[in-house]
């Protein structure tokens, strides 16, 4: 045996590997056959699946904007936040999330599988928003009131109240504005019972920087209250009417500087009530406000399905139209070419699960599309080898000359595309994104299997025999 | 031996034609982009027993003022509808009241924000912006050590013309397409037309890269021979591959299900216009300037 024998069988032997990991159903399926009727046990392949964009498997995507317009420390925020909704998302008992930050302030959140999106919705958005206000000047409360009236009879005249000059003013809060403490500094909440009146009350821990602030903000507000809102509205049922509304207002009046981090909310509130709020706060006070999703996509379990398969079936087809084509106007080549196609197909596939690639339908589309493409570099050569067999070379010449030759325009091609792929993987979103993975890892296996594979078998397989039958070539 | 650059004035005149068609398809039709690029609603539902008509949903969504809804069959029990932007309590009222009509399933629901869609804009424009400068700019290291006869800058211009021939035509189809068919511009059909960049410059590498391996081995003289001659020798490969590549295209136009069909026409298109610019534009349009050139000096007696 030679040298080319021994990598010839390890071509093989990678080509069967990829090919049963890409798609070990065939082999386990007789492996247990085998174990069952002739009581051998052999092991089974380990199978892995294939990593499923939402598109195909089913499920919701969900975008975020985080108003990062009062956080200092925009990137801390974004992580703190991230951290969040991945704990609320994990309660929701999803196989696999994805919670992402994409760019600067955008929050990606996938749920596979998930169908109800509302109450998924629900979960992620309506986390509480802890927030710690102090009382106004006297001036700014006046200038809001103001600005609340002018505001009010421009709307009852009926005009357009966005035309009122800084209309804006008259949506905020008259007598409070927001601190520069929130719920990113809380680190823990929990019930406790007061010591004399044995009444419950919620007790906070801040971190070190949110325990200064607190020091600083009580400090500046002795004898002034200071208000606790929870997303917004009161943190407590303050009128005791059973609901929580614009009526209530939770806002102690601080006695003395607080130090160590510590607040206590107390008040008139039933033991669940202290409960509630106590996990309400520690599963998700989060640190900015996200609001509704800015963009939303639901795929029904069906369609992703019935795009998958459709997809593949296409892809099956094309594959062996391709085979076809390369047999009848390559015939031997061709025929090997095309064996290097199949081998090529395992390799992409088996890669694809290794990394792993989550595939999407455009990813898929790519893949596809490689497929086509593949057999560009094998046509090149094959085109050159006919060529410098009709001026007269030996077989073994021409083939080394075909690959030789054709070197240079299947690597500036090729680099081409890859520089393409590179540059939609970086600038475009997460859909194209999947689609240039595929396409370059696609390009890249195929100049593999183009150029070495093929080549090994025109090596291995076209002896001097061939010289007395060139009709195969 | 095709002689490719005799007639080339007539290729120009046809692919001139082609562009000036897709010029005013585009002014006059404009493209429909979908609305992961304009913002808003996209539904998918499958009505179980029988579809109702469009004017019985139209109907049963009046009340939750919509605004402008429209409505597309797809295939035939289901509906694609299309409305403004709308959060998830209405989304779920919109399921309600389809529900009352006839029992739906939702296949799936895509809402985008006009923020998204502005920023998709434009990232597509900076990806498209930077793709053909890097190919341009590849196309011309590739070609360095060619400067004579043609410079081999001109060979990164003349591809970029094919280039920009290539992305017209596809988009002239889909600018009628887009008014005649309600067919939208879609993130997948972006992509597509993005290969397309890519593997339009293929043809004309192989081609250029054969111009470059005669001209060293036969010399300088008779430049239009040598294109010609290159043609020729290439044209077999360029049609195997093109072949090739709408096979595969072709399988998934009309097996790959509905997101990928159009993908796969905006690539057939592309590539079959990239396949003839290579052939019949590209290579011809250097002879031409090599010609132009030639006769400058001839006239002036300088360089």
């Amino acid at each position: 045996m030679q040298q080319k024998h021994y990598i010839f069988i390890g071509v093989i032997i990678l080509a069967i590997v990829a090919g049963i990991f890409s798609y070990p159903n065939f082999y386990n399926n007789g492996i247990n056959f085998l174990n069952s009727k002739i009581g051998w046990t052999l092991p089974q392949f380990p199978e892995k699946p294939y990593v499923l964009g939402l598109d195909l498997q089913g499920g919701v995507q969900l975008v975020y904007q985080a108003d990062l317009s009062q956080a200092t420390d925009k990137s801390g925020s974004m992580s703190v936040l991230r951290d969040v909704i991945e704990r609320r998302v994990n309660m929701f008992g999803v196989s696999e999330p994805v919670v992402q930050i994409q760019g600067q302030d955008r929050l990606l959140v996938e749920l596979p599988g998930v169908t109800n999106v509302q109450q998924a919705i629900q979960m992620i958005g309506q986390t509480p928003y802890l927030e710690f206000d102090e009382q106004r000047e006297d001036a700014d409360t006046q200038k809001i009131l103001d600005k609340m009236k002018e505001v009010q009879a421009v709307q009852e005249k009926g005009g357009d109240i966005s035309k009122v000059k800084d209309w804006t003013l008259a949506l905020q809060n008259p007598y409070f504005k927001p601190t520069e403490l929130t719920g990113k500094y809380l680190t823990k909440a929990s019930v406790a019972f007061d010591q004399t009146t044995f009444k419950p009350e919620v007790q906070l821990q801040f971190n070190d920087e949110g325990a200064k602030l607190f020091a600083d903000i009580t400090a500046r507000n002795i004898k002034k209250p200071l208000a606790i809102f929870l997303d917004g509205a009161s943190i407590i049922d303050t009128t005791g009417d059973g609901k929580i509304d614009a009526e209530d207002m939770y806002a102690p009046i601080v006695q003395d500087k607080i130090t160590g981090g510590k607040a206590v909310i107390t008040g008139d509130m039933s033991n669940q009530t202290a409960t509630s709020i106590a996990s309400r706060l520690n599963s998700g006070a989060l640190p900015v406000k996200i609001g509704t999703p800015i963009s939303q996509e639901t795929v029904g379990p069906t369609l992703g399905m019935v795009s998958l398969q459709r997809s593949l079936t296409a892809g099956i087809y094309g594959l062996i139209a391709v085979a076809i084509f390369m047999v009848a106007v390559y015939r031997l080549p061709g025929f090997l070419a095309s064996i290097a196609l199949v081998i090529y197909v395992a390799i992409t596939l088996a890669l694809f699960k290794l990394i792993p690639v989550t595939l999407t339908l455009a990813g898929i589309g790519g893949f596809i599309l490689s497929i086509g493409m593949a057999v560009d570099a094998n046509i090149l050569i094959f085109a050159r080898m006919k060529e410098e067999i009709k001026a007269g070379k030996g077989l073994s010449q021409a083939i080394d000359e075909g690959f030789k030759r054709a070197w240079p325009s299947i690597r500036d091609s090729n680099f081409n595309s890859l520089i393409v792929c590179a540059i939609l993987f970086v600038v475009a979103t997460s859909f194209i994104k999947g689609f240039a993975v595929t396409l370059g890892l696609g390009i890249l296996v195929s100049l593999f299997s183009a150029i070495f594979i093929t080549r090994i078998f025109l090596m291995v397989f076209i002896g001097n025999w061939a010289e007395k039958a060139k009709w195969l070539l | 031996m095709f002689n490719f650059t005799k007639y080339s004035i007539i290729y120009y005149i046809f692919s001139g034609v082609l562009i000036i068609a897709s010029i005013a398809a585009l002014s006059l039709f404009g493209l429909k982009y979908g609305i992961e690029f304009s913002g808003g609603s996209n539904m998918q539902v499958d009505f179980q027993d029988t579809k109702p008509s469009n004017d019985a949903i139209q109907g049963a969504l009046n009340s939750l003022n919509l605004g402008q809804v429209t409505i597309q069959p797809t295939g035939a029990t289901g509906a694609t509808l299309q409305f403004k932007g709308v959060d998830e309590a209405m989304h779920q009222q919109i399921l309600a009241k389809l529900n009352e009509l006839a029992t739906t399933t939702e296949k799936s629901f895509q809402y985008i924000g006009p923020s998204v869609g502005q920023e998709l804009r434009n990232k597509t424009q900076l990806a498209i912006l930077f793709a053909l400068l890097a190919i341009t700019g590849y196309i011309t290291y590739a070609f360095r050590k060619v400067s004579r006869p043609v410079s081999s800058w001109k060979y990164g211009v003349t591809s970029l013309i094919a280039l920009f021939h290539n992305i017209l035509i596809p988009l002239g189809v889909f600018a009628i397409l887009g008014r005649f068919y309600n067919v939208e511009i879609t993130i997948p059909i972006i992509a597509a037309l993005l290969t397309v960049l890519g593997f339009s410059v293929h043809d004309n590498i192989v081609i250029f890269d054969r111009i470059r391996e005669n001209i060293l081995r036969r010399g300088m003289g008779q430049f239009e021979e040598t294109v010609n001659w290159s043609l020729n020798q290439t044209l077999g490969r360029s049609i195997s591959t093109v072949f090739t590549t709408l096979l595969v295209l072709t399988s998934l136009y009309f097996l790959g299900g509905e997101t990928l069909k159009y993908f796969a026409l905006a690539l057939i298109i592309g590539i079959t216009s990239g396949a003839y610019s290579s052939i019949f534009i590209a290579s011809p349009l250097l002879v031409t300037w090599y010609k132009r050139n030639a006769h400058k000096i001839a006239k002036t007696g300088k360089k």
